[in-house]
């Protein structure tokens, strides 16, 4: 076993130099993340109101729904997650990730969509 | 021995590790969720009309547990940003009341909206028999408005003892508004606040019956589908909730007095699951409770 406050001390000369986040700077957010949790409060709303509007068929109305809720889910993504800064490499796995998952729906298409059957 | 690359970036992947960590596993969520979300949308394609019920699930409540959620989102972000801004106080306040919210959101669906389905009843009444309880559905009706027929007559089992008993015919329903009132222009559509119960009582035999369950997972592929997804998202709540109580205990002020910026990273990485799980239910919300 080592000193056991060397890890402590190595850290502190480490954390002089932070990556990217200066701490003054999150402080400039804050008023940020207040707002968007009150679009999404507000969106909530609309989502729920919009719903018992006739958009002319049922489906029209899904479609509505969806895009009001991927709106909201790229709020949450882009700045709670902090996904409108991120590193490089983050958005090479979502990229993979995108992909895959849109592979997946498409078989689901796919075997709903049969063209033997139907 | 010392974590590795808790606070710093490792040279190679600019990052530090758990960061990476925690978007490959978020990666792999998204898969399993796009796979529950795969199956729904495959089972809602693919249903008879009348057959993928609309306006069961109860909206108000749905609206406030979406908006509990949100606002978690926001107390664990804020969490972060006191810890970033060497905050303490502030920072076990703030995740003291995400706690408080994610436990809050299981209680109103484990104590309170699951159970009021399991108690409740349905009977899918066959093809042949539709017109014989037209009374009660209010078929004609619906067609001439252009909605999908009713082919189910729910409401209170008021003998349930004829779900086990084969030698009791009929099932005794005190009805839902749709069924005691099918004529009524306002139970066309789904409604924001549920209609009251009515006191109207349906004998409904079960010759007629194609199936007849308590609002379970085997009711429907409605339920099925609603019960895995929002199950699944239940456990996540859970889990998010667990790391955030491990977080919020002297645990976490003694590595704060270590090493903050490791315990900020921490909260980080937890919040950004969570952020997910909120995420996950936007999507929900409107899937089961609305369209």
């Amino acid at each position: 076993m080592n000193e056991s406050n060397s890890p402590a001390a190595s850290e502190s000369v480490v954390q002089a130099h932070p990556e990217h986040d200066d701490h003054h700077d999150v402080s400039k957010h804050i008023k940020k993340y207040l707002m968007v949790g009150g679009l999404l409060m507000i969106f909530t709303i609309i989502t729920v109101a919009l719903s018992y509007f006739d958009f002319g068929s049922h489906k029209a109305n899904i479609a509505v729904g969806m895009l009001v809720a991927t709106f909201k889910a790229g709020l949450v993504a882009a700045i709670f997650m902090h996904l409108s800064a991120e590193r490089h490499l983050v958005y090479q796995i979502l990229i993979f990730t995108t992909f895959f998952v849109l592979v997946l729906f498409w078989l689901t298409y796919l075997a709903w969509y049969d063209p033997v059957v139907r | 021995m010392e974590i590795p690359y808790t606070t710093t970036a490792r040279p190679d992947t600019g990052l530090w590790n758990a960061k990476i960590g925690i978007w490959l596993f978020l990666a792999s969520e998204v898969m399993l969720f796009g796979g529950l979300f795969s199956a729904y949308i495959f089972l809602r394609l693919d249903a008879a009309p009348g057959h993928w019920p609309r306006g069961l699930l109860n909206v108000p409540v749905g609206t406030m547990n979406t908006a509990i959620l949100i606002a978690s989102s926001v107390t664990v972000v804020l969490a972060w940003a006191a810890l970033k801004m060497r905050q303490f106080s502030k920072y076990k306040f703030y995740m003291g009341i995400t706690i408080l919210c994610g436990i809050v959101f299981l209680v109103v669906k484990l104590a309170y909206e699951w159970p009021i389905k399991f108690h409740h009843f349905g009977a899918k009444i066959t093809p042949a028999a539709l017109e014989k309880y037209e009374p009660y559905l209010g078929n004609a009706h619906l067609r001439e408005g252009g909605y999908e027929p009713r082919v189910e007559i729910s409401g209170h089992l008021e003998n349930p003892e004829a779900l086990h008993d084969e030698s009791i015919r009929e099932y005794h329903i005190k009805l839902d508004a749709a069924n005691a009132e099918p004529l009524n222009p306002d139970n066309d559509r789904p409604r924001f606040w549920p209609a009251p119960m009515s006191d109207k009582i349906a004998h409904v035999s079960k010759d007629d019956v194609q199936l007849a369950s308590m609002y379970v997972p085997k009711h429907s592929t409605f339920f099925a589908t609603y019960f895995t997804i929002t199950g699944l998202h239940g456990l996540h709540v859970l889990g998010g909730v667990i790391v955030f109580i491990y977080l919020w205990l002297p645990v976490s002020a003694r590595l704060y007095k270590r090493n903050p910026e490791q315990l900020a990273n921490r909260v980080e990485v937890a919040g950004l699951f969570w952020h997910f799980v909120d995420l996950v239910w936007i999507f929900v919300f409107p899937l089961f409770y609305l369209l």
